[in-house]
């Protein structure tokens, strides 16, 4: 079964080249059997293959297959080679699995657009490279992976060409990551320099044998990686560009910049984990980029006024969390927090879609309302959705994972009161700008028609993906609740190691998932409260001359569009300008006037008199001979 | 037999030449300029001729032939050309023809 590892990413990619080739001479009922089943089948594969893969565990924790060599040059060996370890297991099934839902539901979805089988061929050619991101056995393969997700995510903000605010967001996303893709490459570079390879497994062993812990080296490689982590991931200082890559198809948001795409930074970091325990000023970082970025997210989430911008600032939160988590160590719930969040937040992404699909592209909350009886379907599952965003306590699967970040960001050795508070109050945020949504989306009185409902296609995804939504977490039950069930973190830590807690809080485990508890009902009440129960109260609130500054400040995110703007938009048009006449090419276009000079002198001579030229002639020849004979 | 002196037979096919040059340079109508390279080419035969005389070699004189011969197929193309030139400009003047002015 592993010898079909290589199937997984190759699938797509041939779906891929079919539907490039194809285009427009395919049907459509043809592009969607190829787009979807290109994925679908891997979907099957990769279950296939964590069947084959959980029965060789424990005693075989990862699996290496070579393909073939990509290059051979100077003692730089780059193999397409994939590594498959519980990790990449869990990215694989994410992407396949959740990657294949999204599929089906394209079809529905895309149903009337004119680019359908551009639109699948760009959905195909995003998995192949991203399961080639995850499956990379070196930092190489994973950067072709890397840059290839990067071009698919610029393709598919931008799929709707036409309109030039589309391709403005497009390339605002590409440029933005290629910030930190730069930083990226430049650790990969000085890896490669001082530890003379890149393969994963190699480098972290030969970091963990050369370098010592707390030394240089190690921080700047894990400062430079996670550059490249919060460009991918929209963290702080590059999360800007997210909500504006909400251009896209609504499956495009829930694909790439939900589940999977901007998960990638967390990847790359619990991927290269040894490196960055060798340095706890690099995790100590992690997890404050993580803390803060949860924290301004959530503040933006509360005051966004487009369905989809909430929850592109909801997802920069929650991959803050995930952040927070892999900076104190706790490596399973980042991990299982990955998982449940693609479920989730796909989910309503999806349902999201669904609604935009339902009231023919109304993206505008407060435009929207009272679809609890039109759409009773994405009703529920939008609950189920929300409510597992907010993490309400027990029955929904973002409990379990969130409450596990909570938990071990108190609790770990590298953990703090402060981290753990941020992360409150993160939940506290998340719960109500959720519900804010939710409200405003499906209570009140019906403010825009109806004009499509979801057909199967739609519904069955949604339908699975709730189901997940609650259910998911029951992988993982915390200790205090009689013991618990730790089927995931056991089986992730065939992969990365267990987090290390301090012995004198883990007694407090109960106390801190009851404050996880009210924060997440603390913030429903209070919307509830606000919107639902006596809505003058919350009128009054949004009225308060600060409330409307604090609002308006939100909505633009903490306006770090506007200070990059006068950072660095700014003055390079500034340079742009002056430069306008082009001063280095100045020393050609001389050098060309030189040439067009030279050409003047020589055609002066050239009169078109033969009687000039014959005289010429002999005047040269006297000149020779008086030459040759006297000298 | 009163030989004349070496140097004045090349004198006279320098001044020859020169006559010739001159001929080529400052006349204006193309058939005098062929008249002045048809001097020119006599000029060098009798150069040829006075060295094969003081070297008491045949030379000077077979090269004198190949000089007429040349001569006369040079005057003959250049005829032609002529023709053909004066049938486009009406004119016999060269400063006429000067379109390759650069």
């Amino acid at each position: 079964m592993i010898q079909l590892l290589w199937l997984i990413p190759a699938l797509p990619l041939a779906g891929f080249v079919i539907l490039a080739l194809g285009g427009a001479r395919l049907s459509r009922r043809a592009a969607a059997w190829i787009g979807v089943g290109s994925v679908g089948i891997s979907a099957l594969l990769t279950l296939a293959l964590a069947v084959a893969f959980l029965r060789g565990l424990p005693a075989i924790p990862a699996h290496i297959r070579q393909v073939w060599t990509w290059f051979d040059v100077a003692g730089l060996n780059i193999g397409v080679s994939f590594y498959l370890d519980a990790l990449a297991l869990t990215m694989m099934a994410v992407i396949t699995g959740v990657g294949f839902l999204i599929h089906l539901y394209s079809v529905g979805y895309m149903a009337h657009d004119d680019g359908f089988s551009r639109f699948f061929a760009y959905m195909n050619l995003f998995v192949g490279a991203m399961l080639i991101l995850v499956m990379a056995d070196n930092l190489m393969l994973l950067y072709l992976g890397w840059e290839g997700v990067g071009a698919c995510s610029y393709l598919l903000i931008g799929f709707w060409y036409r309109d030039p605010a589309n391709g403005y967001a497009a390339r605002k996303a590409f440029v933005v990551t290629r910030v930190g893709d730069t930083a990226m490459a430049v650790a990969l570079f000085l890896l490669f320099d001082r530890l003379g390879s890149l393969q994963i497994q190699e480098l972290m062993q030969r970091a963990g044998a050369q370098w010592g812990v707390g030394t240089i080296l190690p921080t700047v490689v894990a400062l430079l990686l996670l550059g490249g982590a919060v460009g991918k991931s929209a963290q702080l200082p590059l999360q800007t560009w997210l909500p504006d890559a909400m251009a896209g198809p609504t499956p495009v948001s829930a694909l790439i910049h939900a589940a999977t795409m901007v998960t990638a930074g967390f990847y790359l970091i619990a991927r290269t984990h040894l490196i960055f325990e060798l340095s706890p000023l690099a995790m100590s970082i992690v997890a404050i980029v993580g803390a803060a970025t949860l924290l301004l997210a959530g503040f933006s989430g509360l005051c966004q006024t487009d369905i989809k911008r909430v929850l592109a600032y909801s997802t920069v939160s929650q991959i803050g969390y995930m952040f927070l988590a892999l900076g104190v160590g706790a490596w399973a719930a980042a991990t299982f927090h990955f998982m449940i969040h693609a479920f989730f937040k796909a989910l309503l992404f999806l349902a999201a879609g669904a609604v935009i699909h339902a009231l023919s592209g109304e993206q505008d909350l407060f435009k929207m309302g009272g679809l609890r009886r039109e759409l009773p379907l994405v009703y529920l599952v939008f609950l189920a959705g929300a409510a597992s965003l907010s993490a309400i306590p027990l029955v929904t699967a973002g409990f379990y994972s969130k409450d596990m970040i909570i938990w071990e960001v108190f609790a770990s050795n590298r953990g703090g009161t402060l981290l753990w508070a941020a992360a409150l109050a993160g939940a506290l945020l998340t719960s109500i700008y959720t519900f804010r949504m939710f409200f405003l989306c499906f209570e009140g009185p019906l403010r825009t028609p109806v004009a499509h409902k979801p057909g199967w296609n739609m519904s069955l995804p949604l339908a699975v993906l709730a189901v997940l939504s609650l259910v998911a977490g029951f992988l993982e039950i915390p200790h205090s609740f009689g013991g618990g069930v730790q089927i995931f973190s056991h089986f992730i830590q065939s992969a990365l190691p267990a987090t290390q807690l301090l012995p004198a809080r883990e007694s407090n485990e109960i106390l801190c998932q009851l404050a996880s508890a009210a924060a997440a009902l603390g913030g429903l009440g209070l919307v509830w409260w606000l919107m639902l129960r006596s809505p003058q109260a919350g009128a009054a609130l949004t009225r308060q001359p600060l409330a409307m500054k604090l609002s308006r400040f939100w909505l633009n995110g903490w306006g770090f569009d506007w200070l990059y703007g006068l950072l660095f938009e700014r003055p390079y048009i500034f340079l742009a300008q002056i430069n306008r006449a082009d001063i280095v090419d100045g020393c050609f276009t001389l050098l060309a006037r030189f040439g067009l000079a030279l050409n003047a002198l020589a055609g002066a001579a050239q009169t078109g008199r033969v009687r000039t030229y014959a005289a010429g002639l002999t005047v040269g020849a006297a000149a020779i001979i008086a030459w040759v004979v006297w000298l | 037999m009163v030989t004349i002196p070496f140097s004045h037979g090349l004198l006279l096919a320098a001044a020859l030449f020169l006559l010739g040059v001159i001929c080529v340079l400052t006349r204006r109508n193309i058939i005098f300029m062929l008249l002045g390279l048809e001097i020119m080419l006599n000029a060098a035969g009798l150069a040829f001729v006075v060295a094969g005389a003081r070297w008491g070699q045949p030379d000077g004189q077979i090269m004198f032939l190949i000089v007429l011969a040349m001569a006369a197929a040079e005057v003959s193309v250049g005829l032609a050309l002529v023709l053909e030139w004066y049938h486009r400009m009406h004119s016999l003047d060269v400063d006429q023809a000067s379109r390759l002015r650069g």
